[in-house]
């Protein structure tokens, strides 16, 4: 599948980032602009109104985050943050602040192609879905029916909050605090024993071999990831 | 006796020393003159102001010019450092401002009138002691002098102008000088200009005239001055000879020794000696013999000050101990080889000499051997000073409390013996007089010499008023009865003052054991003290008890003294205190109290010196008013370089441990190095060689696979990477633990997902306990642990084979064991393989070694513990234990 037209701003001072992402996207069909710091970045994104943008977090001349959140408060354009292994509290952060995914470097183009499929379905989504299926899987929204194989599968409300919630963000990851505030509310955004539990239940209940999940990947340090087939 | 012809290898070292000492000291140059007036602190400005067109920075440190408008002229346009101003008394005095000239940091000072003394409250006491510390801190020295003002030169100029000199100087200082300009003038030009006013100003002139600057004294003083400066040319050519081994009339090896005492007459004979040692070029000894007779405050001080100018003019002072003084004397000059002795001529009476079997004098004369004896006189003042001092009598120092004990029990026997007397009648006068006897003796022993004395004389009437025929009169009628009395009288003072002595003897006796108990303590607690905590406090108990004083101890922090006192000091530190205490840290000399430097604090404070360095400071307060004897003072001295010898070593075994520990460090770091670059390069040249050999035409196939292995390749270099990044995190101490609760059989599920590129080449099986509470831990750090042990079980075990990784509760840990069928371990590498970079003897390389160093150091950061094993049925098994700290609080489902 190609996606053509869309417009991708790339935000990196590394020329060899830059040229092996121009050269992959644009064989992909997306069409490329680069930044080459913060403030480019920021100025490009007004005047080219991309459709996706990938900030790099370790920019030189300003925090990755600042230039999130500049960003955050004119437009909900998706932006993929690209990052380092060690850092998860800055990634969280990212995240929280409005990032839509993360890729941590080394990352291989597939990823960065299929994150920005996702990115861009969810932006670009008219109504909600209604029906989802993976596998063996599906759930009815508009019934509230979920099945396994066709037989009827009985979920806890909590436990359909959760599931529902994934769905909606299907092929994003979701940070902790941001599928408890959601779930079960401001005041429970730290306690992520609660997302252990729930999602392990979840994994027993839903997953074929829940000691290898197929659908609800954890992500490390981050948060949640409901996994797309495509 | 002469020596050969070769230089004396002492002496040359000494030259030498000298010489090298003097390049890192600032030079200084001594104008010397006669009186005062001679034009000295003139020529010193004219030539300083030569030096400053020359382009030398010169600044006027204190410059008198006693308003003669000649030399004010030539103060005009020199620098002058303001002098400090000092409240004393309600007076305001100036002194020369020492710190704010070694602030301006000048090539050349100029400080006039070396030998003035410092109003209290300066830094130093004397200003040459200023002028020294100037001169150590590399700045050059220009300074006045008058000849009456060296030390041994001091009493011939009172002789000679019946003046005393005040304000002296040792005459070390000449030799530290590197140049010596005398400005000579005769005696009539001198007065002439004295006349003219151009010396004082007119209303001193009369006086001046008539008294200081007769013609006679000025010209003994002139020769006096040629003589120092002739003097010291010889002393220099002599040095100049040695150094360049010119083989010159070298003086023949004599030693010199004077036998000091605590009467103020040594110090002419002290003075006299050097004079003597000079000349003679020989080595002195300034020796005191300390017997046990008790000593008063004023004795010891003016001991004290005896035996500290021998020191300061150059002389080797010796403490013994002995009974008999000559014996003593002459027992240390055998032992030094000592080839003249001076004494001081006898002072007593004939009658005293008679009794005591001849003087000191006498007696050293007469048992002197082969050795050279010098008496010499001493002048009618000190004589008389040193005659009360040296009086055989008893000392009347004990309390009048002592005397009426005394005389209350003589009373007592005597009203005993009165009673005894008339009711028994055989009982007759000599048993009653030689009870009284006893009596004396008791007290002799138990009270003191002085009521002894006194209790006999009383006795002695007594008997002779009450007992002796007639009785109740103080006639004796019998002639044997008169030689009675006066045999009784002689036999208790002499029987009194033979006990008292002994018993002094004893109490010296003692008070030695003590002092060589105390300091074998001290030896013995700083050899076996683990810490130098304890030592520093052994030392500081000790030296408290035996001189009754409050100590301080201050350490070095890097190169600075500390700013508080170790914890085991019992004195507390004020300002002014430690900023003394910093002096002596800088300059390794003692100061405060009983010192010539800063004199008016209340503590006195010692550097702790090694041949290296100084390591510390000691602050001692007394808590009593007088000042320690000289024993107790050389006992002190020892007791503060054992403090510093320990000190000392345990710095060097500091040092010792992080040599130790720098070159271990160097040892992993080589080690580190040499692995890394193997598991480096190859999977750079993997990537080199495929993306090269992709610019040439290839098959499609082919094309894959070069590019699998470029991207395995890259993988492989990030997964070395992050393992480097996560040792260097564990060793720097920088590894930051974000525990979170976390489900151990997700953290597996993970840590698999992560190995998949070698699921390929084994299964992996996944066993989980069910029910398995939740953990507080680090998911990403214990993921990084599963992760490499699954890689090691991936790699080192055979292809095909499978791998187990299980998670189970055992009591309050949650258990995760990773399994292999590989060939197992040799059992006595099993703890070894967690060490860095250990590799088993024949396994193929590949991998950092680093992998199970930082699985352990990840789990042991959580409190848990990491094992290998074998398996019975072939293969590793690794357990790692974590420990559970509580429980997950419970869950409750959503308010939706």
């Amino acid at each position: 599948m190609t996606e053509n037209g869309l417009r991708v701003l790339i935000i990196d001072d590394e020329l060899q980032i830059r040229r092996f992402l121009r050269i992959s996207l644009q064989s992909s069909g997306y069409h490329l602009d680069e930044a080459v710091n913060g403030s480019e970045g920021l100025s490009k994104a007004a005047q080219l109104r991309p459709d996706v943008v990938i900030l790099d977090m370790g920019l030189p001349d300003v925090d990755g985050l600042d230039v999130l959140r500049q960003l955050r408060e004119w437009t909900q354009v998706p932006v993929i943050i690209l990052s380092v292994r060690d850092d998860d509290h800055d990634k969280v952060s990212a995240l929280d602040a409005g990032a839509d995914d993360y890729l941590t470097k080394p990352f291989s183009t597939e990823e960065l192609l299929a994150r920005i499929r996702v990115a861009v379905r969810h932006s670009l989504r008219g109504e909600e879905t209604q029906v989802f299926r993976a596998g063996d899987l599906q759930v009815d929204l508009t019934r509230r029916l979920v099945t396994l194989k066709g037989e009827p599968v009985r979920l806890t409300p909590t436990e359909y909050a959760l599931l529902r919630l994934m769905i909606q963000h299907v092929g994003k990851v979701l940070t902790h605090r941001q599928i408890l505030r959601a779930v079960w509310g401001r005041e429970y955004e730290n306690e992520t024993h609660y997302l252990r539990v729930y999602f392990a239940q979840l994994r027993q209940k839903l997953e074929t071999d829940p000691a290898r999940p197929a659908l609800f990947i954890t992500e490390p340090g981050i948060g949640y990831r409901l996994r797309t087939q495509s | 006796m002469y020596e050969d012809e070769r230089p004396n290898p002492d002496a040359l070292l000494a030259a030498i020393q000298k010489d090298e000492k003097q390049k890192a000291r600032g030079h200084l140059k001594i104008f010397l003159g006669m009186a005062a007036g001679v034009g000295k602190t003139y020529a010193m400005l004219e030539a300083a102001r030569q030096r400053k067109a020359d382009g030398v920075d010169v600044v006027i440190g204190y410059v008198e010019t006693h308003r003669r408008p000649e030399t004010e002229a030539l103060v005009d346009g020199l620098e002058v450092i303001p002098r400090k101003k000092l409240e004393y008394r309600g007076t305001t005095l100036e002194e020369m401002d020492v710190d704010a000239i070694l602030r301006r940091e000048p090539d050349l000072v100029l400080v006039d009138e070396l030998a003035h003394t410092n109003a209290p409250g300066s830094r130093h006491a004397k200003r040459h002691m200023d002028v020294t510390e100037l001169l150590e801190a590399g700045i050059d020295v220009w300074t006045t002098v008058n000849v009456q003002h060296f030390e041994s030169r001091a009493d011939t100029v009172q002789q000679i102008t019946g003046i005393r000199v005040a304000e002296t100087l040792p005459d070390s200082i000449l030799d530290l000088a590197n140049d010596v300009e005398l400005i000579d003038l005769s005696p009539d030009d001198l007065r002439k200009r004295l006349a003219e006013g151009k010396v004082y100003t007119p209303e001193r002139i009369e006086t001046a005239s008539s008294n200081f600057f007769r013609v006679g004294n000025l010209t003994a003083l002139r020769e006096m001055a040629l003589r120092l400066t002739a003097e010291r040319v010889d002393h220099q050519l002599q040095d100049y000879m040695a150094i360049k081994r010119i083989a010159g009339p070298w003086k023949s090896g004599e030693r010199m020794m004077v036998a000091v005492s605590a009467s103020p007459f040594s110090e002419k004979l002290i003075r006299w000696t050097r004079r003597m040692a000079y000349n003679l070029e020989a080595p002195w000894l300034a020796v005191y013999v300390e017997t046990a007779q008790e000593s008063r405050q004023e004795t010891r001080e003016q001991l004290a000050r005896n035996l500290a100018l021998a020191r300061s003019l150059g002389g080797e002072v010796v403490v013994v101990s002995g009974q008999n003084i000559t014996e003593a004397l002459l027992r240390l000059a055998h032992q030094r080889n000592v080839t003249q002795i001076v004494i001081g001529k006898p002072q007593h009476t004939r009658i005293q000499a008679f009794l005591r079997g001849g003087s000191l004098t006498d007696h050293v004369i007469r048992n002197s051997g082969n050795v050279d004896i010098y008496v010499v006189t001493g002048d009618e003042a000190s004589e008389g000073r040193s005659q009360r001092a040296t009086l055989p009598l008893p000392t009347l120092r004990s309390p009048l409390r002592k005397y009426v004990i005394a005389i209350a029990i003589i009373s007592a026997v005597t009203a005993l013996d009165l009673i005894l007397v008339n009711s028994v009648p055989w009982l007759g006068y000599q048993a009653v007089g030689l009870t009284e006897l006893l009596a004396v003796l008791l007290i002799a022993i138990y009270i003191g010499r002085g009521p002894a004395v006194a209790s006999a004389l009383i006795s002695a009437l007594s008997w002779n008023f009450l007992f002796i025929e007639p009785r109740f009169t103080f006639v004796i009628t019998q002639v044997q009865d008169i030689i009675l009395f006066f045999l009784y009288f002689a036999v208790a003072i002499f029987a009194g003052n033979l006990t008292s002595r002994i018993r002094l003897q004893e109490q010296a006796a003692r008070y030695t054991a003590d002092r060589t108990l105390a300091l074998y303590t001290l030896a013995h607690e700083t050899a076996t003290a683990r810490d130098m905590n304890d030592v520093l406090r052994a030392a500081v108990d000790q030296i408290e008890r035996i001189f009754d004083v409050e100590v301080a101890v201050l350490l070095p922090e890097g190169d600075q003294l500390s700013h508080s006192a170790h914890a085991c000091s019992t004195m507390q530190l004020d300002e002014k205190e430690q900023s003394v205490a910093l002096w002596v840290f800088q300059h390794g000399k003692p100061a405060g109290r009983y010192t010539n430097t800063l004199p008016l604090a209340s503590a006195q404070f010692f550097p702790l010196l090694t041949p290296n360095r100084t390591v510390g400071v000691m602050g001692i307060r007394y808590r009593r008013s007088e000042r320690l004897s000289v024993d107790e003072e050389a006992l002190l001295e020892t007791f503060i370089n054992q403090v510093a010898l320990v000190i000392e070593r345990e710095l060097l075994d500091e040092a010792a441990e992080q040599t130790a520990m720098m070159r271990e460090s160097e040892r992993l770091y080589t080690t580190l190095l040499n692995s890394i670059s193997h598991e480096l390069r190859t999977p750079i040249a993997s990537i080199k060689g495929a993306a090269s050999g992709l610019r040439n035409p290839t098959s499609a196939i082919d094309r894959e696979t070069l590019i699998d292995d470029i991207e395995s390749s890259a993988d492989r270099l990030n997964r070395l990477v992050e393992n480097l990044l996560d040792m260097s995190r564990l060793e720097s101490g920088r590894l930051q633990i974000k525990r979170d609760w976390c489900d151990v059989g997700e953290i597996v599920s993970v840590a698999v997902q992560r190995v998949d590129f070698c699921a390929k080449d084994h299964s992996i099986e996944i066993t989980r306990e069910p029910g398995l509470p939740l953990i507080q831990v680090d998911f990403v750090l214990i993921e990084q642990v599963l992760v490499n042990l699954l890689e090691n079980a991936c790699h080192y075990s055979p292809a095909g084979t499978p791998i187990r990784i299980s998670a189970e509760q055992a009591a309050r840990t949650i258990q995760i064991s990773v399994e292999d069928s590989g060939p197992g371990i040799p059992p006595e590498h099993l703890d070894a393989i967690f060490e860095k970079f250990f590799r088993l003897p024949g396994t193929p390389t590949g991998g950092t070694g680093l992998g199970l160093s930082i699985s352990r150091g990840l789990v042991e950061a959580h409190g848990g513990t990491i094992t290998a094993e074998n398996r019975p049925e072939g293969g590793m098994r690794f357990i790692i234990r974590l420990p559970l700290n509580g429980d997950a609080p419970p869950v409750r489902e959503a308010a939706l």
